[in-house]
């Protein structure tokens, strides 16, 4: 991270299996884009990601940690994991592949699509993964890509 | 631009209670000085405030049935809800046929102008690379909830006109190939809601003009006196299923026949299925009918009906109606020249959940409101007059409400006042200090300063 101050941070808990609450932090992370006054288009990409992020956690893992930095013209997401890890990285990138459990497939999650599009709405996209530790998703989004 | 709402307060009757401030989907009303204040920026029209206002203090602005007889030439257009208010048993073409006595020239359905629409959306959805899914753009209060709360969902909206706009457009065309003149023409929507009224306000000055909304409520008693005196006229009734249909939640994807398509209706409902297409849940789905009202529009605050009973009149008529009267290509071809499909007001981000046009700005009143959240007790009482405690915040960072507005923040600064005031009341005057000593037996009383 630059010396930049973050204007704003926050720090919420995920709890794996918990489908009620799944979706709050991504959509208070919206409220607050929407409020500062990110372009739409912008926010959304941010949300989609951050949603499928979170879901990751809701789904695999036993608990997790969703952080974000919103930076004037940036903002830096990381979720941290304690959960089964994922042992094979490139083939999770496969959209479509996936490794959640029928049961949780049947409800309508865990399509398979959550690294891609992760990837495909993020600036960048870092995946720290340990088997049977846990997994960190670290993503930056810049409000300019290009500069 | 229009500042125009049909939701409005009666002053009177509004009791200042917090009823309706907890159910508008967009925030948009506060409790200032006993009685409650729209937000016109926010207000979607949808009605939340008058359905669920205990002193019928909220209702909606529409026009009395005289407004006709300004025109030499008045169209009706009822909307495929009206069909619903009355028991099935009643043959529709007597209830058209009801409205051309009270003083209507000729009747063209909505119901038939949600047909051939249906027969354009279908057509629209095979296009590539549209964005999904396509959001139908027949409630109007929903494309306004969209353009408040949902911003980045603009591009799903769909670009065509609604049923209503359709039916106004072709009956206009078709009173002028009679040979009125354009000022001559009055089109009226007889309509189940507010927010169709506004969308009757904004509707332009050219083929789609629609000249006024009146109230399915205030035409049906009228209609109720004189339907015995009409006869069935089955000839005025064109539209069959596929447009009636369009009465109740359901419909509009029916028309549509096979595909992924998917039907919302009640306007918190619609949010929480909005949500989910933000945070792009809903792979798969091409078409989602979305609908403020609970049921659709026969849940419309407008109807006399209960929703529930309207919905059996719809499933009966469905049978009784059950044709399918194409229409001509050529026909088609006109109307598509003519810009019969074409939305005449272009969809836009209203942004008004934006807290400040400046972005640090906007930061910094973030960071003042998470703070101010911090002292608010989190109740969402709304005894300050705004709906949550969020929301107070955010009226105080931007100086519409104090923090004192809040009962509880009020006690505590009550409190702490109490106790200076006690802390002072213990001091004396230095010059009666010697004197006072000795009253309570040698103490020095300034160094009992605090209880």
């Amino acid at each position: 991270m630059t010396d930049e101050k973050p204007l704003i941070e926050i720090e919420r808990t995920i709890t794996g299996g918990d489908f009620q609450s799944a979706g709050d932090v991504s959509s208070e992370l919206k409220r607050i884009l929407q409020q500062i006054g990110f372009p739409a288009a912008f926010s959304r990409r941010v949300v989609i990601a951050a949603y499928e992020a979170e879901m990751n956690v809701v789904i695999h893992a036993f608990r997790g940690v969703f952080r974000a930095w919103i930076f004037p013209q940036r903002i830096h997401i990381e979720v941290d994991d304690e959960g089964p890890g994922i042992p094979d990285l490139e083939l999770a990138f496969q959209e479509g592949y996936s490794t959640a459990p029928p049961h949780i497939r049947e409800m309508g999650f865990g399509a398979g699509y959550g690294l891609s599009n992760m990837k495909k709405c993020s600036d960048r996209l870092e995946i720290d993964t340990r088997v049977g530790e846990g997994t960190k998703v670290i993503m930056d989004f810049f409000l300019n890509p290009d500069s | 631009m229009e500042a125009y709402h049909s939701v409005v307060l009666d002053e009177e009757k509004c009791k200042g209670c917090t009823h309706c401030i907890r159910r508008c989907p967009t925030e948009a009303i506060r409790v200032k000085g006993g009685k409650a204040r729209i937000d016109e920026e926010r207000c979607i029209d949808c009605g939340e405030c008058i359905r669920t206002c205990p002193n019928h203090a909220k209702y909606a602005q529409a026009d009395p049935l005289e407004a006709i007889q300004r025109f030499r030439y008045r169209v009706a257009l009822p909307a495929p809800a009206f069909y619903a208010q009355f028991k099935f048993t009643i043959p529709l073409g007597k209830v058209l046929n009801g409205l051309l006595r009270l003083g209507f020239h000729e009747v063209f359905e909505v119901a038939r102008g949600a047909e051939i629409l249906s027969a354009e959306i279908a057509r629209f959805l095979e296009k590539r690379n549209l964005v999904l899914p396509v959001i139908s753009s027949a409630c109007p209060a929903v494309v306004r909830l969209v353009e408040v709360k949902f911003p980045s969902l603009l591009d799903n909206l769909l670009p065509l006109d609604s049923p209503l706009g359709v039916a106004a457009k072709i009956a206009r065309l078709r009173a002028l190939e009679r040979g009125y003149r354009p000022e001559e023409v009055g089109v009226f929507f007889i309509t189940p809601c507010p927010a169709k009224v506004t969308e009757v306000r904004q509707s332009g000055e050219g083929l789609g003009r629609i000249d006024g909304a009146i109230s399915m409520a205030s035409i049906y008693t009228r209609l109720m006196n004189e339907l015995h005196l009409v006869e069935d006229r089955p000839e005025l009734q064109i539209a069959g299923f596929r447009g009636i249909g369009w009465a109740r939640s359901g419909g509009e994807q029916e028309s549509l026949g096979e595909g992924e398509y998917m039907a919302v209706d009640g306007i918190h409902n619609v949010i929480s299925v909005f949500e989910k297409i933000e945070m792009g849940e809903l792979r798969g789905v091409v078409y989602c009918e979305a609908q403020a009202c609970i049921g659709g529009c026969v849940g419309g605050v407008l109807a006399v009906q209960n929703p529930f009973i309207a919905k059996v009149n719809v499933n009966h008529l469905l049978k009784k109606y059950s044709v399918f009267r194409p229409w001509k290509e050529e026909e088609m071809e006109a109307w598509r020249k003519a810009g019969v499909f074409v939305r005449e007001r272009a969809y836009e981000a209203k942004e008004v959940l934006k807290l400040d046009q400046n972005f640090q700005r906007a930061m910094e009143k973030y960071q003042q409101i998470e703070k101010l959240l911090e002292l608010l007790p989190g109740l969402d009482c709304g005894a300050c007059g705004s709906p949550t405690c969020r929301a107070l915040a955010e009226d105080v960072v931007q100086g519409k409400a104090e923090e004192v507005d809040c009962p509880f923040l009020l006690r505590d600064n009550m409190l702490e006042l109490a106790r200076e005031i006690y802390a002072l009341a213990s001091r004396v005057p230095q010059t009666m200090a010697g004197k006072r000593r000795e009253d309570i037996g040698g103490q020095d009383s300034r160094s009992r300063g605090t209880p």
